[in-house]
């Protein structure tokens, strides 16, 4: 909402200046976006006119003028500009002036003497662009100061309005508000009725009093639609961003921006029998004024005659029921339109107007009948003309109502923090000019018709807060009661969890949460992943089931910017379908880490050859993430990954992700390069740990021996361990695998692995006979049980 | 016994001439070994009388013990010798940079929302999440949205493909929901429900994409309900956080009505920097307000007895703001060259 202080100020005008009233606005809830002045800073330039322009002798682009400034003597003035030429009236700046800091002085132009500068808008910072001299109207005021004249002392205010405040979107509005923060006094424009000269009516019939609950319509008789506008409408619609287009038209925009009420001419010739407000007939088609036909939809409210559609309710007319300035006779049209029947419709359509943007935020609705009058007169005044008398259908009981509320002066200082009587509450009311009845400490309020955002006891402490001043709400250290929060030690919490990651020179990235459906397919084999109904692209129209498309997509954004050695990760919410699925039903989103290496898997250095980084580097992270838990590694396949180097990850019995390098194909698509290695982790699994539990540390030597077996190539060596730990003796401490070898002196096809036993009592020295029965008792499971021989 | 004293010098010389250990064993051999010096003298003691023997043997002895005091001095300096030419070759450049692997980081939108969290659990607000797919419910009507509002329209809102009523979050608010019923949920047994204290940090999504909007983006919500809280109390927690975040004492900020269906009465927090490159403008950084009585009871909440705030904040804007970053879309680019900067 854009509008001009000198408007503003005709209504009401508080001991403000311009900058004291943008602020009051602000902290007022009605943010001043932008404050300009209307133009540059300037002085001594007064209206003139060209009496003479004669080609400057020496130049020929140049002109030299005889101007009459009102000085009592004609000036000699040497100008550039296109358009200079005898008859016109101009703004000269006269010698002595100051244009925004330029002085100007007498000066000979090209050997021609030079008493002043005629002006361009441009120049006196009125118009961002000019061609030429700013040309006056004929009836300008040789001599008068320009400022004066145009009215140049003046502020353009941009206010950024929330939703609630419709009722500021007009300048009386405004000026209310102004009047209820300052206690200026106001005033109104008068909208007194205008007696009808003749009896000319067009029935009104509401066929949805819903949706339109009231009506006004007056016919004008035998008016001028050519009729000019006048200067200072013109100039107050200009400082508002409209353009002014005619007399009629001009009328009905300034009315909405003078008091609020959006208003629609119509042609009167072109219309039949009554008006109806009324939803749309199947198949009905309308012609808007802005070139565009709907079909509208069955909850659109029309305006139509008897025979045809006429307009779009409180969006926009009809093309072919417009006024023109052919136009002579008029039907007027001010309705309240109930925000509910409008909202959503303009912009339905693919546009939004001025109307529709009041109505669906909610226009007065006790103001149309006042509005009608308002604008009668203005049109009577401009264009002339017979105006009917005014036909208004209303169906009460379906405006809207206002209940009283109860407000509470206690209810105030508990929820403000702040120290108010009722009496401050009393007097607070009086500035608003709300309809309140006191009842000891309590106010019953009436909310009055423009306000459609109090309805409840809080919309009034929020009034009293804006009137109070926000500034003036202390700023309290919170008192509560302290309790501690729980801290349970098995559990560890996500930050800790990243700084984990990140300490394995992982570095933390943030993907969008909506992905490209072919990534979905490559990547986690989803054929039917969760898509949305509205994407902004193709690239984002699924959500992602796996983390791991967006790590990949990383390491090509930085393959393509010369980094090559790329380890990453994220940690977010994965989506899927899933009956079962809660909190939301039907959708499984748990949050996931992923973490992904590719390129060398050390830092390019100087100490130690280059290699790739490789699955068990990947696997040695997660392993290091998860201690002190220790979680199995079962190979498995998945989609995104190579058949041979992956696996799922198991701990405690429950899958909780996998791991893997990326598939040959992957890679060759994406163009990465080497080959990645991935792991997608279920965080829920990550936050859990153990609590450190003590075990007594025995000061008895420890025995060691080795055990090398032969298996099958294909025998996991987990399952051999398993196989061994499960059978092992008490005094067994540990087993741990310490080589693999295939080659000279194995049979293809087999390999020898090599494993530590560890042996060692807490209360006394091992005899040699246990252990000697230990590792037969682990040598025979694993030759009788396990297919392993012992490796000669 | 000048003969004895040559002696001694002369093994002096010897020993000080040789130059590593196996010179010095053979140098000392000509004294101690088979037919060395001293040995031979030590010999021809037995053709002495025993008077002579025993004054003769004397001082031989002391020169024995002479020659070897010398030779052992002769040694360790040897030894101290190689030890040095060994140290000398072992050096290394120490410049040379470490070996191994370096550190990663936190993105650092995550490194502002860890600093938010710290923030508020040390004035005893627990942290919440919720689901990033939300039902309209959650996400508009238990907020007191109008089925009518704009936001909810499909030009704001993610919608699913055949999803009925459930749509991506468009903030953190509907975790106020949740974790009001949940809060309540765990109390509904005692007398007076403790006070609930919580923030729920997260990923938002909107219709949205330019230079300054990202579909995708991230909020905070903050949310303290309890017998007595009020506006004042709102604005002492919020002014205190922003300073602490910032640390900054001087940051001036600013509460200015505004509007949100789920808060009234609703404020817009701005905030105003007395150096640095954003000096004295005043910046939009939240927005929040007392909890709508009708948001109160569909947390399952008597707005009666109970009053509450909330507020909502762009922790991507604090990032910009507290690091400097010009352009939101480098948060989800991935470029290391970027994220390696917060390490």
């Amino acid at each position: 909402m854009q509008f001009s202080e000198l408007w503003l100020r005709s209504f009401v005008s508080p001991a403000l200046d311009s900058d004291q009233l943008g602020h009051l606005l602000t902290m007022a809830g009605l943010e001043v976006e932008e404050q300009d002045g209307v133009a540059a800073v300037f002085s001594k330039v007064v209206v003139a006119q060209i009496v003479e322009a004669e080609k400057h002798p020496n130049a020929d682009k140049l002109r030299v003028c005889k101007v009459d400034a009102g000085q009592g003597e004609l000036l000699q003035i040497v100008c550039g500009a296109p358009n200079a030429a005898a008859g016109i009236k101009i703004p000269c700046a006269l010698v002595g002036a100051d244009l925004a800091g330029f002085g100007i002085k007498a000066a000979k132009l090209r050997g021609v003497e030079s008493f002043g500068m005629l002006c361009s808008a441009k120049e006196l910072g009125i118009s961002e662009e000019s061609s030429g001299l700013l040309v006056l109207p004929e009836d300008a005021p040789v001599g008068n100061d320009l400022r004066e004249y145009l009215a140049l002392n003046d502020t353009l205010f941009t206010i950024k309005l929330t939703p609630n405040r419709a009722d500021c979107l007009s300048l009386s509005g405004i000026a209310r508000e102004v009047a209820g923060l300052t206690g200026a006094a106001l005033s109104l424009p008068a909208c007194e009725p205008v007696a009808p000269t003749i009896d000319a009516t067009r029935a009104v019939v509401l066929d949805a009093p819903e949706a339109c609950p009231r009506y006004c319509g007056r016919v004008i008789r035998g008016v001028d639609a050519k009729a000019p506008t006048p200067e200072w409408m013109k100039q107050r619609l200009a400082r508002s961003g409209i353009r002014s287009i005619s007399a009629l038209v001009d009328v009905t925009n300034y009315v909405m921006l003078e008091i609020g009420q959006p208003l629609h001419a119509f042609d009167d010739a072109k219309l039949s029998g009554a008006i109806h407000a009324r939803l749309p007939k199947a198949g009905e088609q309308l012609l808007l004024l802005n070139g565009q036909t709907i079909t509208p939809a069955a909850d659109t409210l029309l305006i139509a005659d008897d025979s045809r559609a006429l307009a779009m309710a409180g969006v926009m007319g009809g093309e072919e029921s417009g006024i023109t300035l052919d136009t002579t006779d008029l039907f007027l049209e001010s309705a309240f339109f109930a925000p509910d029947a409008i909202a959503g419709r303009a912009r339905a359509y693919g546009f939004s107007s001025d109307a529709s943007y009041r109505f669906e935020r909610g226009v007065d609705f006790a103001l149309a009948p006042k509005a009608i009058e308002r604008a009668t007169r203005l049109i009577l005044d401009i264009c002339g003309g017979q105006p009917g008398p005014v036909v208004e259908a209303v169906a009460t009981d379906k405006l809207p109502q206002r209940a009283p509320i109860r407000l509470r002066a206690s209810r105030v200082r508990r929820v403000l923090g702040i120290q108010l009587g009722a009496d401050d509450v009393a007097e607070m009311f009086r500035r608003l000019e709300l309809d309140v009845v006191r009842d000891g400490d309590d106010f019953i309020v009436t909310p009055p018709s423009y306000r459609f955002d109090v309805e409840i006891e809080e919309d009034l402490i929020e009034e009293i807060a804006r009137l109070h001043g926000y500034d003036n709400i202390p700023t309290h250290a919170p008192r509560g009661p302290i309790t501690m929060l729980p801290r349970p030690e098995a559990r560890r919490d996500t930050m800790s969890v990243r700084r984990l990651v990140a300490g394995r020179e992982y570095q933390e990235v943030i993907n969008f949460a909506f992905v490209e459906e072919a990534w979905e397919k490559d990547f986690a084999g989803n054929t039917d992943p969760v898509r949305l109904a509205n994407p902004i692209a193709s690239q984002m129209s699924v959500m992602r089931s796996s983390l791991i498309g967006g790590l990949v997509a990383n390491v090509v954004t930085n393959r393509k910017r010369q980094t090559n050695r790329v380890r990453v990760f994220e940690i977010g919410r994965c989506f899927r379908r899933d009956p079962a699925g809660q909190p939301v039903e039907g959708f499984h989103q748990p949050i996931r880490l992923a973490a992904l290496a590719a390129g060398f898997a050390k830092p390019e250095q100087w100490g130690e050859a280059n290699r790739n980084v490789d699955f068990f580097d990947a696997k040695a992270d997660l392993e290091a993430l998860l201690l002190p838990r220790v979680a199995k590694f079962e190979r498995a396949t998945h989609p995104a990954l190579h058949p041979g180097r992956s696996a799922r990850v198991v701990l405690d019995g429950r899958e909780i992700g996998f791991i893997g390098e990326l598939h040959p194909i992957w890679v060759q698509r994406y163009e990465l390069g080497t080959a990645p290695v991935v792991f997608e982790i279920e965080l829920d699994a990550m936050l859990g740990t153990v609590m450190p539990a003590y075990r007594e540390v025995s000061r008895f030597p420890a025995v060691t021996r080795d055990l090398a077996l032969v298996v099958d190539q294909a025998v996991a060596s987990a399952s051999l361990l398993e196989g061994l730990e499960a059978v092992a003796p008490a005094i067994v401490q540990r087993v741990e695998l310490f080589d693999q070898y295939q080659g000279k002196g194995i049979e293809p096809g087999r390999k020898s692995l090599a494993f530590r036993v560890v042996m060692q009592e807490t209360q006394r020295t091992l005899e040699d006979a246990e252990v000697d029965a230990a590792m037969v008792l682990l040598t025979r499971h694993a030759e009788e049980n396990l297919g392993a021989k012992l490796r000669g | 016994m000048d003969q004895l004293d040559q002696l001694v010098e002369e093994a002096g010389a010897a020993f000080a001439a040789v130059a590593d250990s196996a010179s010095l064993e053979a140098a000392k051999a000509r004294y101690f070994g088979k037919g060395g010096s001293l040995t031979e003298l030590l010999k021809g003691l037995g053709k002495l009388d025993p008077e002579a023997r025993k004054a003769a043997g004397a001082e031989i002895n002391k020169a024995k013990t002479a020659i070897e005091a010398l030779l052992n001095a002769r040694r360790d300096a040897l030894q101290q010798a190689a030890l040095e030419a060994q140290l000398a070759a072992e050096a290394l450049d120490v410049t040379l940079p470490g070996r191994g692997a370096g550190l990663g980081g936190l993105h650092p939108v995550v490194r502002t929302l860890e600093r938010v969290e710290q923030l508020f659990r040390s004035i005893g607000f627990d942290v919440a999440e919720g689901p990033e797919i939300e039902t309209d419910f959650y996400n508009f009507t238990a907020l007191n949205t109008p089925a009518n509002h704009p936001a909810r329209s499909m030009h704001d809102t993610f919608y699913l493909e055949n999803g009925e009523g459930v749509l991506l979050r468009t903030h953190t608010s509907p975790v106020q929901i949740r974790a009001m019923q949940a809060h309540v949920a765990a109390h509904k047994d005692k007398p007076t429900m403790p006070e609930l204290r919580v923030i729920a940090p997260g990923r938002v999504y909107r219709v949205d994409s330019d230079a300054t909007h990202s579909p995708m983006f991230h909020q905070v919500e903050g949310l303290w309900v309890g017998e007595t809280v009020s506006f004042a109390d709102l604005k002492g927690v919020v002014a205190d956080f922003l300073r602490s975040f910032f640390e900054s004492d001087d940051l001036q900020v600013r509460f200015r009505p505004s509007f949100f269906p789920f808060t009234e009465p609703s404020a817009e927090i701005d905030v105003a920097f007395m150096s640095g490159a954003m000096k004295g403008r005043w910046l939009e950084i939240a927005g929040c307000g007392m909890v709508h009585p009708n948001v109160l009871r569909y947390g399952g909440i008597d707005p009666e007895r109970y009053t509450g705030f909330a507020f909502g904040m762009g922790p991507d804007r604090l990032t910009m703001l507290r690091y400097g970053v010009n352009d939101l879309r480098l948060f989800f680019e991935g470029d290391l060259r970027f994220l390696g900067q917060f390490r």
